[in-house]
């Protein structure tokens, strides 16, 4: 009986191993690690964040992402590059990210200045790198230029600097056709404010050149510091200069004086351009509600830029209580990459690269299909961009026009730019 | 243009003189070059948006609070950090400059680096000679200059201005005729705190707050001070006006090169050290002395 006793026991025990053996590489799911790295104290970082978190909360929600005939659970795992702050620190937690955090992909940056030095980390160890914030066009050219090395670099969003210009100088055609028509000013006077940063550089350019062809005049050029916190000095001179439209280009906290001095003074020129600051929620707060009329690019605005766009807002904003700046495009870049994986049945980089350039997704700032050297694409049928301006605390969309004013693009819920009253009142007739 | 220049260089210069009659005065009296002296500066700003905004305190009794707690942080400061190490100037720079960091640090951990806005007790503008100015640039210039002739009166005509002052032309002498130096010591550091405090305060409503926002008119104070002559009350005071019209000179007359407005402001500092190396007004300090 003994004996019986013991060889059930024995037998198990044999089971038990047995299972715990067999079952325990399928029960434990793999997972694909996605770094994603950004400014984490800044709101820029946070979006990065965000963006991410709802995109993995999705697909692993729908099982993960299959690659070949397994299923992989995405990990994120936050990286803070400090980037506002120090290069070489963003250098630095790119490095860490891949040799310690053990990193299969990566997502986000967003100065210029410290993305080139996380690219160059990320393109040292041919990891992927999905950039979300950078709009330097030479970050792609680099691809352009040298393949092998950078070809694990794509850009998910913003549109590059040269595109951001193109569009930019279409809303300043706008507005300076309302000008034209409502205060009665044929030559509209331009001031150019723009931060001092690299990314600004060819808008700056580019304004400068093209804006007498296109009948407006550059009374000036400022290029205050992306961290200045007053701006009062440059609002009276470009006063002074008698500038009817304000050319901001800023992804800094500028942004913020700058609309609150601009609006507190009733300085009559409108603004137009880049403001990322405008781009917020939490601007029209920021500003004490002076930032009124204020008009910045955008990616994200309540119209139908796709079906997917209306009901990301949603969920983004159920899930973190905010509205989503272009940085959260790290959602887009997740399922960009899910798909580019599922597509190559491997992790393999080399693999996965292949794939992600034929990327053509849907997905909710337009249509994406990366350039030979991995741009985003830019034009009426993929990604376009917003004007918006705000009016009255809401952020309205005002550019592409409504009616389909401009290459046909009709965006459901689009309304006409205003121009600030004070200026009506200022300039008019 | 001219009329616009005057008017944002005086509000300018009005804020650094407060700032830089503070550091100039812990400077003149216990010889210490308090680096974390903006960075005080920063603090007030930020409890301030916490009393008011956060708290929703009334925004005067956010201001009294804030200037009040910072002094006290401040005092406290100088009896726990800097104090043990007064007589190594060496030390005392790490010692402040890592005090700025750290409150930087938990002002980003406590805030994150999103700009914050403290609400005005003011709105809207006025022109003056043709130059459009906010009521709240005009509220902080008028109180700025309102406590400039305080700490001026102070200095001058009272027992505490006497003891200060003599502690500044002669720590020992000070000592042997009965002044407790170590005392007016850290009542010159509450002092000058309680100035960053209040260039704080105005600036708060003017600006957005970062938690970087100590760090270029912590460059300017030194600037300013050292242009003025090294704890020279009446040099802190003309160098702040001086370096105030200088930067707003260069967004008016180079544009494009706003951003450098700090640097130009450096460069006409060394250029009067290399002048008169002892500062615009360090003689007349001394014969004031």
């Amino acid at each position: 009986m003994k004996r019986v006793m013991k060889g059930a026991i024995i037998l198990l025990l044999a089971c038990l191993v047995g299972v715990a053996t067999s079952c325990g590489p399928a029960a434990a799911a793999k997972e694909i690690k996605i770094g994603v790295i950004g400014p984490m104290a800044y709101v820029q970082g946070e979006h990065h964040w965000y963006g991410a978190l709802l995109a993995a909360e999705e697909i692993n929600a729908q099982g993960g992402i299959l690659v070949g005939d397994e299923w992989y659970q995405v990990t994120l795992v936050k990286v803070d590059s400090n980037e506002m702050v120090s290069v070489p620190d963003a250098a630095s937690a790119m490095e860490r990210a891949i040799t310690v955090d053990k990193v299969d992909f990566l997502v986000g940056g967003f100065r210029t200045e410290a993305v080139f030095a996380m690219q160059d980390v990320a393109m040292d160890y041919a990891k992927i790198f999905l950039g979300c914030g950078a709009s330097t066009p030479e970050l792609c050219t680099r691809v352009a230029d040298d393949y092998d090395r950078y070809k694990y670099w794509f850009r998910v969003t913003p549109m590059n600097s040269t595109y951001l210009g193109s569009v930019d100088f279409m809303l300043l055609g706008m507005v300076a056709e309302k000008i034209r028509a409502e205060l009665g000013i044929e030559v509209p006077k331009v001031a150019i404010l723009a931060e001092k940063a690299v990314w600004a550089d060819p808008i700056v350019a580019g304004a400068k050149q093209l804006l007498p062809a296109i009948g407006m005049e550059v009374v000036g050029e400022w290029r205050p510091s992306p961290t200045a916190t007053d701006v009062t000095a440059e609002l009276s001179a470009i006063e002074a200069a008698g500038a009817h439209m304000i050319f901001t280009s800023f992804s800094g906290p500028v942004g913020v004086p700058y609309a609150a001095q601009w609006g507190e003074l009733e300085i009559p020129a409108a603004s137009v351009g880049i403001n990322v600051e405008a781009q917020k929620e939490g601007f029209w707060d920021a500003t004490g509600g002076k930032g009124n009329y204020e008009m910045t690019m955008n990616t994200y605005a309540r119209v139908n830029i796709t079906d997917e766009t209306i009901p990301f807002i949603d969920r983004f904003i159920a899930r973190v209580g905010e509205f989503p700046t272009y940085s959260a495009g790290t959602y887009e870049a997740l399922y960009i990459l899910k798909a580019a994986i599922e597509r190559a049945g491997t992790l393999d980089s080399d693999a996965v690269v292949a794939e992600l350039e034929n990327t053509d997704r849907i997905g909710t700032a337009g249509r994406t299909v990366f350039t030979s050297d991995h741009d985003v694409t830019w034009g009426p049928g993929y990604v376009v961009g917003l004007g918006v301006q705000w009016q009255d605390g809401e952020m309205k969309c005002v550019w592409p026009p409504p009616g389909g004013e401009w290459e046909g693009v009709d965006y459901e819920g689009a309304v006409d730019y205003i121009l600030p009253p004070w200026m009506v009142e200022a300039w008019g007739p | 243009m001219i009329e616009s220049i005057i008017i944002n260089g005086l509000t300018s210069g009005g804020v650094y003189a407060l700032l830089a009659i503070g550091f100039s005065l812990i400077f003149g009296v216990a010889r210490i070059i308090n680096l974390a002296h903006t960075a005080f500066y920063m603090l007030a700003a930020y409890l301030i948006f916490t009393f008011a905004s956060f708290l929703g305190l009334n925004p005067l009794l956010s201001v009294i609070l804030s200037v009040i707690a910072v002094t006290i942080i401040g005092v406290f400061s100088y009896k726990l950090v800097i104090n043990p190490v007064r007589e190594h100037e060496t030390a005392i720079l790490i010692v402040t400059i890592a005090l700025a960091i750290i409150i930087q640090e938990v002002m980003l951990m406590a805030f994150g680096g999103h700009p914050r806005v403290v609400p005005s007790l003011v709105s809207g503008y006025t022109e003056i000679l043709g130059a459009k100015v906010a009521y709240k640039q005009l509220l902080a210039f008028g109180i700025a200059l309102i406590i400039l002739l305080c700490t001026w009166a102070l200095l001058l005509k009272t027992k505490l201005g006497i003891a200060v002052r003599s502690t500044a032309q002669d720590r020992e002498v000070a000592n042997l005729m009965g002044i407790n130096v170590a005392r007016t010591g850290m009542i010159t550091m509450g002092m000058a705190v309680a100035l960053a405090a209040i260039a704080g305060a105005l600036v708060a409503p003017l600006r957005v707050l970062e938690p970087g926002m100590w760090m270029h008119p912590l460059v300017m104070v030194l600037a300013i001070v050292v242009l003025g002559g090294l704890g020279s009350i009446k040099g802190s005071f003309v160098g702040a006006f001086i370096l105030g019209f200088a930067e707003t000179l260069v967004v008016f007359l180079v544009p494009m090169g706003a951003f450098l407005k700090g640097a130009v402001a450096l460069t006409i500092m060394l250029i009067v050290i290399l002048i008169r190396p002892e500062g615009l007004f360090g003689v007349a300090f001394e014969e004031e002395r």
